[in-house]
């Protein structure tokens, strides 16, 4: 088990996921809509990095990139110095939607991974990891039912267990915890930290919600409005089994501030000099 | 006992009112049969009705089989190409819309003397389209993120299909097949009749009418009616196996 998960940045074997001046634009009905513009950043190994910035900045253009859905139009992706080409297995995605399947209970969803990505594990070994990582979540018990029977947070953790089921290098959320509320949000919070502990991942995470980039990230990354480019990095300075509590340090307290600022920046409310 | 009892005891309700208005009004038999004529009068020909009810619902369940396969391909045609079925789509409402009872002297003539092809295909040409129509809506609102689950992880179109489009599609597509049977059965009774051949419960009525046999005709309007609950009946047990989970907290 790797508890380490703290390493320092960029030390070891480089980084697990960059970023090198990728600059993209959709071709709309109304014209060319430039997304991204020369952004560049990189996720040391086994870190765990938040994207926050304003509405409609391209941070799920970001996801999409690193997970091979999408090319760059310029610029480049590497994935563990690998430039990414397309889709592959190392990934696991999870959205602000579950999208768990309907017709399948919910140990079937975890299982549906191992079904696409080639491994030599039994059916009873995909069931045992499947049942393992439900159990973290505290979803023992809740294997045979659908996912029409669980809550929302509920299948959000299970949609998170299918998400790194198949033990991916890298774990790309795009805003998993958005529309839960705001009590069961900080409860995923704690499943999410357990779940990094016990999996060996690079998570990389957009969200909205600074508290929640602070909590769980070691880097914050703020993108400017759009087209992104990289405008302002925070490393956050909390100890490594980080508690709610944490949140209300004035260390805390300081890091939001300094990110709700750079927010409004990036909206345009607010001009960066001053 | 509730789920047999209740349906068992409105259909007999319905035939004594049934009976009692006839007798009422005292209506001969030409203009209204009652449930007492119209039980001699089955019994009287009953292995013509088993005889011409087995060639109305094979060729009523070959003209669904066809529809179900050319409906299917038509709707993820459509289903997985905007071109397709911009293309596809007018033309298709088009050939919907043209009622079917005049299609049938054209199919008469164009296949002279085949009857099975000729009521088969008027089966098929009427019931095909709603199933098309579904499987094409029921692909082309699928959410991208489900694709995107599958697709992150390299799967192929053919395992995103099979794993996830054909699945979550099968609600929609039973909940079409539920029409498409009354209508492949109204179908294969439109050529019976239309087009007289010898065949099928359709021809059994028309014989009733030239004969002036209006308890054979009550007759055979209840065996098409036990005939197409039959069917409908058939699709829903095969809807509870194959997509019983989209049944929410019964």
């Amino acid at each position: 088990m790797n508890e380490q998960v703290t390493l320092p940045a960029d030390t070891i074997s480089g980084p697990r996921i960059e970023l090198r001046a990728v600059t993209h634009t959709y071709q709309t009905e109304s014209g060319p809509l430039p997304v991204l513009d020369d952004l560049s950043f990189a996720c040391a190994d086994r870190s765990f990095t938040a994207v926050v910035g304003p509405s409609g900045c391209g941070k799920s253009t970001l996801t999409r990139l690193v997970a091979g859905l999408l090319k760059p139009d310029e610029g480049q992706v590497f994935l563990h110095g690998e430039e990414v080409s397309g889709p592959r297995a190392t990934v696991g995605m999870a959205f602000q939607n579950p999208v768990l399947l309907e017709w399948r209970t919910i140990i079937e969803n975890v299982v549906l991974p191992l079904e696409i990505v080639p491994n030599n594990l039994s059916k009873s070994d995909r069931t045992a990891r499947a049942h393992e990582l439900l159990s973290l979540v505290g979803l023992a018990g809740f294997e045979n039912k659908r996912p029409s029977e669980l809550s929302g947070g509920m299948r959000q953790r299970a949609s998170l267990c299918r998400a790194i089921v198949h033990r991916p290098e890298v774990l790309i959320l795009d805003e998993p915890f958005g529309a839960l509320d705001a009590f069961t949000r900080e409860d995923l919070w704690q499943i999410m930290q357990a779940l990094r502990k016990e999996e060996n991942v690079t998570c990389i995470l957009i969200t909205h919600d600074l508290r929640e980039s602070v909590f769980l990230a070691e880097r914050v990354v703020v993108l400017s409005g759009r087209p992104a480019h990289v405008q302002f990095t925070l490393d956050v300075d909390l100890p490594e089994n980080r508690t709610l509590e944490d949140l209300y340090s004035p260390g805390a307290t300081e890091m939001l501030h300094e990110l709700r600022h750079q927010i409004e920046i990036a909206q345009g409310r607010v001009d960066a000099n001053v | 006992m509730h789920r047999i009892g209740v349906p068992v005891a409105a259909v007999l309700i319905f035939l004594l009112l049934w009976e009692w208005l006839v007798w009422f009004n005292g209506w001969p038999n030409y203009k209204m049969a009652s449930p007492t004529d119209i039980g001699p009068a089955m019994w009287q020909y009953r292995w013509l009705f088993l005889e011409y009810g087995w060639d109305t619902l094979w060729r009523t369940v070959v003209g669904l089989a066809l529809s179900v396969i050319v409906g299917t391909l038509l709707g993820m045609v459509m289903g997985f190409s905007k071109l397709m079925r911009d293309a596809l789509y007018p033309l298709l409402v088009g050939f919907n819309a043209v009622p079917k009872a005049t299609v049938v002297p054209v199919i008469a003539l164009i296949f002279v003397g085949m009857h099975d092809t000729n009521t088969i295909l008027i089966a098929f040409m009427i019931s095909f389209f709603p199933i098309a129509v579904s499987i094409s809506i029921g692909l082309s609102t699928l959410e991208p993120e489900y694709r995107d689950i599958l697709r992150a992880l390299g799967a192929s179109r053919f395992t995103i299909f099979r794993k996830i489009a054909l699945p979550k599609t099968l609600p929609e597509f039973f909940g079409a097949l539920k029409v498409s049977v009354t209508l492949a059965f109204i179908g294969t009774n439109l050529m019976e009749i239309v087009e007289p051949h010898g065949k099928g419960l359709g021809h059994l009525f028309d014989s009733g009418k030239i004969n002036a046999d209006y308890p054979l005709m009550f007759a055979v309007l209840i065996a098409l009616a036990a005939l197409g609950i039959l069917l409908f009946y058939v699709v829903v047990m095969l809807e509870r196996i194959f997509a019983g989970w989209s049944e929410r907290g019964t």
